[in-house]
């Protein structure tokens, strides 16, 4: 039997607003439990929200990134059930009239291509956390957590793999990172991912009851946990069994995924629009005034690299990753005027493999693009070889100094001086004459050997055109 | 002095005719001797009031007083008073110490006035006798065997009983009207969003409001206009320019258009009722209006639309009550379910979790349309009524009750007869207007009210049609000898 994997993913993106969604407490992460939770985010008796505009605008943001309808008129609906980190006893969120409609974005697997639809987004308010260690036998809730702003994005059951799934995942991510409505940081909970599983005959339209894995914190976890899932259903299903529609954990330790045990029955949310907030109206010139602040999003980006820099798909969708990387490179380029692919290279190859192994990000890079220009035009003027100029680059990275100051301080100019390459290769001709015998009567392999020992003696710093050049014609 | 209207108590301490303090000790005696028999005050704040006093004193002395300045008031338990117990009524928060104010609090404190305590109610304001309170019901000084009407029964007492000058109340489907007329004193339910309900803890959201209940009409304009106006903290606290309610009071009526919805005489009104709001409409016909019968055809239905709307919307609010933050939490929980339930069961009365449970009902899947969205679809309805109405008459009048105040366990019995006595406040709630009752004579010595209605922000009209009313008449001078 062959299997048809479907996947929707519900991501929640913590808005990053200085203040909550309808209070004016603070939103940073980390503070002592219960000090960043006021009156309404407590839920004390006579509270009422008011909404926060800077998290409609963010919401509108992301809807004209993804190409949607905003709503002109959004309701906020009272989702209805007790939990102890819930303060309200209802969660403040969006049911039948979202703030965002349809819209779509496009993911790149093995260099194909593929549109996912995104069925809507909308804001709504974070619980609190419950902390079950910690407190022998009793449950800590902090509330700091509750009324940070959700946007929930909901997309179509469009994937078809867990790699689409990662992939998709990455682009939101991206996204909202390029918005700058979303820090995008798993680790603290800023951006967390359900997954919604389901599997059916290859062929067969209808739908497979699917399940929820639920709160998947790295693109990692998503992926294993999709890859763990599919294979169980597709077991249970090839053993005459049914899938059952539940909600599951994935456990990293155990990579496998758990049904769990406090959901018995679905929970009945009891939704009708929130009395103590008017329906949000967004008019036409309030979405104008957002689009112009929009910054370029990286689908046009990846575009215009590859039109202005003349740079490959991949290079031009690697260096658009992320809007720190990308203004990283664009500076290198202008700064040092040398061919765009000489740069992307650098950035791509050198300077990435160096901040992955310090694990730092591109804004933590201790080479700013200055320098790296700097380095870079030493290369395309011939100052350098490419091969030096690692070299160079170790430097640069290991102190403030520019590449100049690096190349003069180590006397690491290249050699192009004809005269002296010629004086050099005069001198390893004389040296060897049985390689040189050797390399006249056909043994072509031997030119390494001249090339290795005019390096040795110019300490890597004889231009390699310029040598080989030389070379050819002292050894002819 | 108990008699004195607020009007008249300002004149006198403008004119230092006495004191602040010397009021406030004299209602606070008073309190203290009359109290015990009606039950109005749950919580009497004698240091705090004596302290505000002496502070209204010194702004009268200065020279920058107001007309609320040092004026004696109290409010309602379900005002949020910072430091002060804020119980609602209930054990759920009898021992709940806010630690703010509701805007109301604050706008009548700025506005010089002093907080003798906080006053009892039906639990959650969920009643229409007083009855349902945790802290026992309150007597209508009237008859002490009789209801003052509810849910805002203490404040309506208070008043009669010459407690407290002025109190605050709220109004959900009735609760300042009906105790109001039960009580023989005026009070008016403003126009839905015109006072801020930050701070009023929310019994259904899209019909509570916040209003005045005093003597006079005109006692009722000068605490509305400190009450009034727009609040950032309420999101449907309306935006616009502010309003002095006291003006105009004595301006003429002449032309004004009174309307008689046939559906307010019909069946299951006392008779003596009936003949008191015609003869105060022939006071008011005296004074320059005219009447037009009138038909609100959907007014029969406001009954069971407001009882699934409120209890849906309460069952809601009353959700943060769970025993975990604040509030009652029963003894030695054993788990999550355990706590919930008995700190809930043991914590609301009856009235609460019948409402709670109807509500739930009427929000659950299977239910919400047939029910909740039905519901809400009548009240278009009835605001469509009234809207029409509108468009030929200016105030709307009639009984505010279909009885005088029934006798204690009359109808505490029978939630239905219960609900009801608020068939004709109902409606007003349902279509934000606002409405006002206002003392037109007695029925076996106790308390007739009648009940104006006008079109949406016509609080103006409402207090000035009321006043000089009063001007002609005197049944809202009498009081009840205690």
């Amino acid at each position: 039997m062959q299997w048809e994997t479907v996947i929707g993913l519900e991501i929640h993106a913590q808005l990053a607003t200085k203040s909550k969604i309808f209070s004016g407490a603070a939103t940073l992460y980390g503070a002592e439990p219960n000090t960043q939770a006021c009156a309404i985010d407590l839920g004390l008796p006579g509270v009422l929200p008011v909404l926060n505009q800077e998290a409609v605008k963010m919401a509108v943001k992301f809807g004209l990134a993804i190409g949607a309808t905003v709503s002109p008129r959004s309701v906020f609906a009272r989702k209805n059930y007790f939990y102890p980190d819930l303060p309200k006893g209802y969660q403040i969120s969006q049911f039948d009239l979202p703030v965002v409609s349809t819209g779509e974005t496009t993911i790149v697997v093995d260099g194909e291509v593929k549109v996912i639809g995104i069925t809507r987004a909308h804001l709504e308010e974070d619980a609190g956390k419950s902390l079950h260690e910690d407190f022998e036998g009793h449950t800590g809730i902090d509330l700091n957590r509750a009324g940070t702003p959700l946007l929930e994005i909901v997309s179509e059951p469009d994937m078809r793999s867990a790699k689409e799934a990662v992939a998709y995942m990455k682009k939101v991510h991206a996204l909202v990172r390029y918005l700058e409505i979303c820090d995008g940081n798993m680790q603290e909970g800023s951006f967390r991912c359900d997954a919604n599983v389901s599997i059916r005959p290859k062929g067969q339209e209808k739908f497979g009851t699917r399940a929820e894995i639920k709160n998947l914190n790295s693109f990692r976890f998503v992926e294993k946990a999709i890859n763990y899932e599919v294979l169980r259903q597709i077991e249970i299903l090839e053993n005459g069994g049914t899938i059952v529609q539940e909600t599951r954990l994935y456990d990293a330790n155990k990579d496998e995924t758990r049904s769990m045990r406090s959901k018995e029955e679905a929970n009945d949310y009891r939704y009708f629009p929130d009395p103590d907030l008017l329906p949000l109206e967004i008019d036409a010139d309030f979405i104008e005034s957002i689009r112009t602040q929009l910054p370029e999003l990286p689908d046009q980006k990846k575009l215009r690299f590859k039109a202005q820099y003349g740079l490959t798909d991949y290079d031009a969708e690697v260096l658009t990753a992320t809007r720190e990387l990308a203004s990283y490179f664009e500076e290198v380029a202008l700064l040092s005027g040398s061919d765009p692919k000489l740069c992307a290279n650098w950035v791509m190859g050198d300077l990435a493999a160096a901040l992955n192994k310090a694990s730092l990000e591109i804004e933590e890079s201790p080479v700013d693009p200055q320098r790296l220009a700097g380095l870079i035009q030493r290369i395309a003027d011939d100052t350098i070889s490419g091969k030096i100029a690692k070299q160079v680059f170790e430097g640069l990275w290991a102190s403030l100094e520019s590449a100049d100051a690096i190349i003069y301080r180590d006397g690491l100019r290249q050699i192009t001086d004809t005269g002296a390459i010629e004086a050099i290769i005069d001198a390893i001709i004389a040296e060897n004459p049985a390689q040189v015998e050797g390399y006249r009567s056909g043994k072509d392999k031997l030119f390494g050997f001249f090339v290795g020992q005019a390096m040795k003696a110019t300490e890597g710093k004889a231009n390699p055109a310029q040598l080989n050049e030389l070379l050819k014609k002292k050894l002819s | 002095m108990h008699d004195k209207t607020i009007r008249e108590l300002s004149d006198g301490l403008k004119s230092k005719a006495f004191s602040s303090l010397e009021l406030t000790e004299s209602f606070l005696k008073r309190i203290e001797r009359l109290d015990p028999s009606i039950n109005a005050f749950i919580t009497v704040t004698p240091e705090r009031a004596l302290k505000a006093a002496k502070a209204a004193d010194e702004a009268l002395e200065k020279g920058a007083a107001g007309p609320l300045t040092g004026i004696p008031i109290a409010q309602k338990d379900i005002f949020c008073t910072e430091g002060v117990r804020s119980s609602c009524g209930s054990k759920m928060l009898d021992q709940f110490i806010s630690p703010y104010n509701a805007t109301v609090v604050d706008r009548l404190n700025a506005a010089g006035t002093v907080m003798l305590g906080k006053l009892n109610m039906d639990e959650f304001a969920m009643g229409s006798s007083n009855e349902t309170s945790f802290y026992g019901p309150v007597k209508n000084p009237w008859n002490l065997e009789t209801v003052p009407g509810g849910s805002s029964g203490g404040s309506a007492a208070a008043v009669a009983a010459r407690l407290v000058p002025g109190a605050t109340g709220t109004d959900t489907g009735g609760s300042i009207r009906q105790p109001a007329a039960f009580c023989g004193i005026t009070g008016i339910k403003p126009t839905y969003g015109l006072v801020s309900r930050w701070g009023m803890i929310a019994f259904a959201s899209s019909l509570d409001q916040a209003g005045p209940m005093a003597k006079t009409a005109e006692d009722c304009a000068l605490l509305l206009e400190a009450m009034a106006g727009f609040d950032p903290k309420d999101s449907t606290s309306l935006e616009r320019p502010k309003e002095t309610y006291s003006q105009g009071l004595d301006e003429s009526i002449e032309g004004l258009r009174i309307g008689l919805p046939q559906e307010f005489f019909g069946e299951g009104l006392d008779p003596d009722i009936h003949q008191a709001i015609q003869a105060a409409i022939g006071e008011i016909e005296k004074l320059g209006a005219t009447v037009k019968a009138i038909s609100l055809p959907h007014m029969h239905l406001s009954g069971p639309a407001y009882y699934v709307v409120a209890p849906a919307e309460c069952s809601s609010n009353l959700a943060r009550l769970d025993g975990v933050r604040y509030g009652y939490r029963a003894e030695n929980p054993k788990d999550l379910k355990d706590l919930y339930m008995r700190s809930r069961g043991e914590g609301f009365g009856a009235e609460v979790k019948r409402r709670i449970l109807i509500g739930t009902y009427a929000l659950s899947a299977g239910y919400y349309d047939a029910y909740y969205i039905k519901a809400q679809k009548i009240r278009r309805l009835i605001s469509d009524d009234f809207k029409k109405a509108f468009e030929e008459v200016d105030v709307i009048m009639g009984p505010t009750s279909p009885s005088v105040a029934f006798q204690f366990g009359e109808k505490s019995q029978d939630p239905i007869a219960m609900y009801l006595s608020d068939i004709y406040t109902i409606a007003v709630n349902l279509a934000g207007l606002p409405g006002m009752s206002v003392p037109v004579g007695f029925s076996k010595g106790l308390p007739i009210g009648m009940q104006l209605i006008g079109n949406y922000f016509s609080e103006q009209r409402l207090l000035q049609v009321a006043h000089r009313y009063q001007g002609v008449t005197d049944w809202h001078q009498q009081s009840p000898t205690l």
